[in-house]
């Protein structure tokens, strides 16, 4: 399966104070461990919430809000992609992650939607007709 | 924690790190062997304490420590005078002192030690099967159970493979090492077919109802991923993860909504996972940053990649396909290889052109039973307007097929020739 890992942002994070030497260097390590493992498909940090903006929709409406956002921690600060065999493996690989920041933090693992997901709403009819 | 929870625990901490558990072992008693056979033992230690202490901060770690004292305990026992005691001195320098960080200490060497567990299971000395098999138990930390399940056979015929391939390799004297210069190629050869094995078997079931084995493919990716970290240096590797990327990121295209196959030209390419593209070319592109000429894996994923950068199938570009497999059928000539040429010259230059060399090869014995040669040669007919034939060819590619899936598509495309008689 594969599952997305996200870092959840931090007031830290989100007044765009930069990790320590260390702790990049830790955070290398593990993402070549994760490589070396052929766990890690992809993965990105964030900048701060300030820099970006948010497309809100409302009915035919699209209103673009600009950054920064309130609530640090249900933004995202960074993400991977991993392939594992299943969720606990994920949990054990995340237990072993350096911790992301000097404040308390939480990383968010959320399992992303497989073909075989879609398989039975693709047989099913009225499905395939709504879906167009 | 619950029971439930502790089991969950220790099975996703076993796949995390059984194989480099077996790989430290392996170099500590220099039998492949004996040291699943104690990184089984610290699995059962760690199951029992867990239940009763909780699961530590650092599993991981927990395992690993007690596995090198076991190993250190059983070093001990073989007390085989000066040597064994020599022995111990250089691991402790080496690797510091067994009560210490087995993690922080052993990063590098435990890297070393994947790769020569790699090349031990697939040492020449084993059977196809037999490296297969232990590849998938000792670097997959698959079951016994889950192993005979992808290969629809019994436990105990697995169970028993393994147990005869470790015989083997201990009877061989197979040294716990990377191989020499002079035999990196070929030792690499094995693992790398080995790996692609795993992955073809999971990718296309050769007989019975089930197309795919998902979980066989994601196996074989895992690994060569894996070994693209430890032997970078090597175009090749690059090259199978390549190939392997790049074909399993069309896996969600390849059936349709009924389980059928859908063929190449014929796939939503919106279904196509663009990750695995990434990935793939990324990986071709190390494969060809040496500026080498590529190697068979690297062409196949060259090939791949052709079709991977076609946004729609008539944007393919087949010339450079058909050139790819000129390449390929020098370095790796087979029959199967010139089909797949005769189908990207008809693509390329044309049915008549192909069908002169697809008629080549009608007579190869090497191809006698063979579904996909009527299939290709029903394909051209059918597109020269020769519908008689294209049906009849159809037919027998249908009789010869082994997989009911694909026997369906191909009796459907006979009943379709119908239509032109």
């Amino acid at each position: 399966m594969r599952v997305m890992v996200m870092v959840k942002a931090t007031a830290d994070s989100e007044r765009g104070v930069m990790p320590s030497p260390e702790l990049l260097a830790a955070m290398g390590r593990f993402n070549e461990e994760l490589a070396r493992a052929g766990v890690l498909l992809a993965g990105e940090g964030l900048k701060r919430s300030a820099l970006g903006c948010r497309v809100r929709f409302s009915g035919s409406h699209r209103t673009v809000v600009d950054g920064p956002f309130a609530e640090a921690k249900e933004l995202v600060a960074g993400f991977w992609l991993w392939q594992v065999k299943s969720l606990q493996e994920a949990v054990e690989w995340v237990r072993k992650c350096p911790n992301p920041f000097p404040t308390d933090c939480e990383i968010e693992i959320r399992p992303v939607f497989e073909a075989e997901d879609f398989a039975p709403a693709s047989t099913d009819p009225a499905a395939r007709a709504s879906a167009g | 924690m619950t029971e439930d929870a502790i089991h969950r625990t220790v099975e996703a901490v076993w796949r995390m790190e059984s194989a480099k558990l077996i790989a430290m072992l392996a170099r500590m008693l220099r039998d492949v062997g004996e040291a699943e056979e104690l990184a089984q033992d610290a699995l059962v230690a760690a199951l029992e304490q867990w239940r009763a202490n909780g699961v530590p901060e650092r599993p991981g770690a927990w395992l690993m420590t007690t596995a090198r004292h076991r190993a250190f305990d059983r070093l001990r026992r073989r007390r085989v005078g000066e040597r064994v005691g020599e022995q111990l001195a250089h691991h402790v320098e080496a690797h510091g002192d067994p009560g210490g960080d087995p993690a922080a200490a052993l990063d590098e060497p435990i890297a070393d030690d994947l790769l020569r567990l790699m090349f031990v299971a697939c040492h020449p000395v084993l059977g196809t099967e037999a490296r297969v098999a232990l590849t998938l138990r000792l670097l997959g930390g698959l079951t016994t159970a889950e192993i005979a399940r992808a290969f629809l056979t019994t436990e105990a015929a697995i169970a028993q493979r393994i147990v005869r391939a470790k015989r083997t390799l201990a009877e061989a004297r197979v040294p716990f090492e990377t191989p020499r210069t002079e035999e990196l190629d070929a030792r690499l050869a094995s693992v790398l077919e080995v790996l692609y094995l795993i992955f073809n078997e999971g990718y296309a079931a050769t007989s019975g109802p089930d197309w795919m084995r998902p979980a066989l493919c994601e196996e074989a990716l895992r690994l060569g991923r894996m070994l693209a970290e430890l032997i970078p240096s090597e175009p090749e590797v690059h090259g199978l993860v390549a190939l392997m990327e790049l074909q399993a990121s069309r896996a969600a295209a390849r059936l349709g909504p009924g389980g059928e196959p859908v063929l190449l030209l014929e796939q939503d390419r919106a279904r196509w996972d663009r990750l695995l593209i990434g990935r793939g070319l990324a990986a071709l592109a190390r494969a060809e940053a040496r500026g080498e000429a590529l190697g068979p894996y690297a062409l196949q994923a060259a090939i791949a990649a052709c079709h991977a950068r076609a946004a729609v199938a008539s944007d393919t570009d087949w010339a450079r396909i058909a050139a790819l497999y000129d390449a390929l059928v020098q370095l790796a000539p087979s029959p199967v290889v010139e089909l797949n040429r005769a189908v990207a010259v008809s693509m390329a230059f044309g049915a008549a052109e192909a069908l002169g060399l697809v008629d080549a090869l009608a007579g190869d014995p090497r191809l006698a039973g063979y579904h996909l040669l009527p299939a290709v040669r029903g394909e051209l007919l059918q597109r020269l307007g020769r519908a008689g034939e294209a049906r009849a060819e159809f037919e027998r590619a249908a009789a010869l097929t082994r997989n009911e899936r694909e026997r369906a598509l191909l009796r459907g495309r006979a009943t379709g020739c119908d239509g032109g008689d």
